[in-house]
């Protein structure tokens, strides 16, 4: 469903992505594990289209993103790491935009909605405008939007970060239901080795651009000699924390944040 | 329901919920039309060129027009900023469809914006010459901002953030907007200065407006016409190159 092939990124003289290569089946539920920095939300972008590689080959569904973009957004849903809803709109209508925007039918997109908006417990606020929501909220809204169409393909980057363990929870009781009645793909991130361990199939752990391990839960644990995901990923990863370089987006907002106080 | 029309939407919607930005937007060119139009009225009579109200106020609207637009246009950035350009960049719609919605929205607040322009000008005492020709400013003024938030859709696609917001401010929008002959009239200026004004796209809304509205022109409706219809063109797919060349 998904084949990566010797692909690269580059920005400037800074390499996020280094020659990975892998293999994500139909109807799987796979697992991209790495500190921060690691290279995983650029290799995403370039997967959904938002990144040209530098070097390699992708596939999705048997598509070059590069060549038929259209036709490989029309294969797959999203839920960023970082916010991307329209604060001005409420709700709803942050749905119905969503909708529209991936030709879910009228009937289909109004029963949806109500469905995914009562599941994260959003729907008594639907009228409301999403600047006004609290980061949980956001954030809920942001995985319920991802689901309104279903996707053969759907993302997930970092989806339950700053998720109360109940919502969490929802969450993925939810994907897993979507994986085994619509067999759909499944590609996540998470800094949470749980819900790693728990949902995925396959888990591949990523550090300073490459692939460094892959395999089962099972496999990484055995591999390290450890008992826990946690373990066996600080025993391949080391300790050492990372710093991310704060990118042009960050500092746009960093510039918005003074300029809006300042008003 | 269809991409173009949710975003044309939803421009509206943003419009509509902003109030405090909308009584804002209307404060300069009140003051313009109030300081300016009363102010230098005697010496504007003085030189045999009438009223200065009047003269002025299609240039007021002008400048709304373009400011609005442009702005929406540049609106890309915060939208950038704020995330949400990332969901309909990765929505499978082809981008074209995605720039004529936000711009055709664009246009239309601007439009209102000049309309309201012109019912405070008709306050501070502004009459339109021929009324039989006053449907047609509607159509200028979207012609206007037709082209100016399609400019705007440009650098909102290029620019990465809001550090050269003022450059853009200062040296583009200001200068569009003085050199346009909204404040003064083109007749017997120097000659190098009148061939940066006919450079200046906005020159020719400005004319094409006073024309319909108060029956004075400099370049002729036609040539008005035409470069503002063909201006629009160019930028229009400008735009629409530079917005499908988004990387996030």
């Amino acid at each position: 469903m998904i084949r990566i092939d010797g692909l690269s990124k580059k920005f400037g003289d800074f390499t996020a992505v280094d020659n990975i290569s892998l293999d994500v089946q139909a109807g799987e539920i796979f697992a991209f594990l790495g500190p921060n920095g690691a290279g995983k939300t650029t290799t995403i972008k370039m997967l959904t289209t938002l990144l040209e590689p530098t070097a390699g080959t992708l596939e999705i569904d048997g598509l070059d993103p590069r060549e038929h973009p259209s036709e490989v957004r029309k294969r797959f849903g999203i839920v960023f790491q970082d916010p991307s809803l329209d604060g001005d709109m409420s709700a709803y209508e942050n749905m119905e935009l969503h909708g529209i925007f991936y030709h879910v039918p009228r009937k289909i997109r109004i029963a949806r909605t109500e469905q995914l908006l009562r599941l994260f417990e959003l729907w008594e606020r639907r009228n409301d405008q999403v600047k006004k929501f609290s980061g949980g909220m956001k954030r809920r809204l942001e995985i319920a939007r991802g689901l309104l169409h279903t996707p053969k393909i759907l993302f997930l980057d970092e989806p339950t970060l700053g998720l109360d363990p109940q919502t969490r929870n929802q969450l993925w009781s939810h994907v897993k239901h979507l994986n085994q009645t619509e067999g759909v793909t499944v590609f996540l991130t998470t800094h949470y080795m749980d819900e790693a361990d728990r949902v995925a199939q396959r888990i591949a752990i990523m550090d300073h651009g490459r692939i460094i391990a892959l395999g089962s839960a099972g496999d990484l644990k055995l591999r390290t000699g450890t008992t826990s995901l946690e373990e066996a990923f600080l025993a391949l990863t080391g300790s050492t924390i990372r710093d991310e370089s704060a990118s042009s987006s960050q500092q746009l907002k960093d510039f918005a944040r003074l300029w809006s106080n300042r008003r | 329901m269809n991409v173009i029309y949710i975003l044309w939407l939803r421009e509206l919607r943003r419009y509509v919920r902003s109030r405090a930005q909308l009584v804002a937007s209307l404060g300069q060119p009140l003051l313009y039309l109030v300081a300016l139009g009363f102010g230098m009225a005697p010496v504007f009579r003085k030189a045999g060129e009438g009223s200065y109200v009047q003269f002025i106020a299609p240039g007021v609207i002008c400048m709304t027009v373009l400011f609005s637009s442009i702005f929406s246009g540049m609106g890309l950035l915060w939208d950038r900023q704020f995330g949400f350009l990332k969901e309909t960049l990765v929505a499978p719609v082809p981008r074209i469809q995605i720039m004529l919605g936000r711009t055709l929205g664009g246009a239309t607040v601007a439009v209102i914006q000049g309309l309201l322009v012109l019912v405070i000008s008709f306050v501070a005492g502004f009459r339109i010459a021929n009324p039989l020709m006053a449907p047609l400013a509607l159509l200028f003024m979207l012609l206007i901002a037709g082209l100016f938030a399609a400019l705007g859709t440009a650098i909102g696609s290029v620019l990465e953030n809001m550090q050269g917001f003022q450059l853009i401010m200062n040296f583009l929008v200001m200068p569009i907007f003085f050199l346009s002959g909204a404040l003064y009239p083109l007749d017997n200026l120097p000659k190098l200065f009148a061939v940066i004004i006919s450079a200046d796209p906005l020159a020719y809304g400005v004319d094409a407006l006073r024309s319909v509205l108060i029956g004075v022109t400099h370049f002729g409706l036609a040539l008005d016409t035409a470069v503002l219809v063909a201006v629009g063109a160019v930028l229009l797919v400008i735009g629409s190159h530079f917005f499908s060349k988004i990387q996030a």
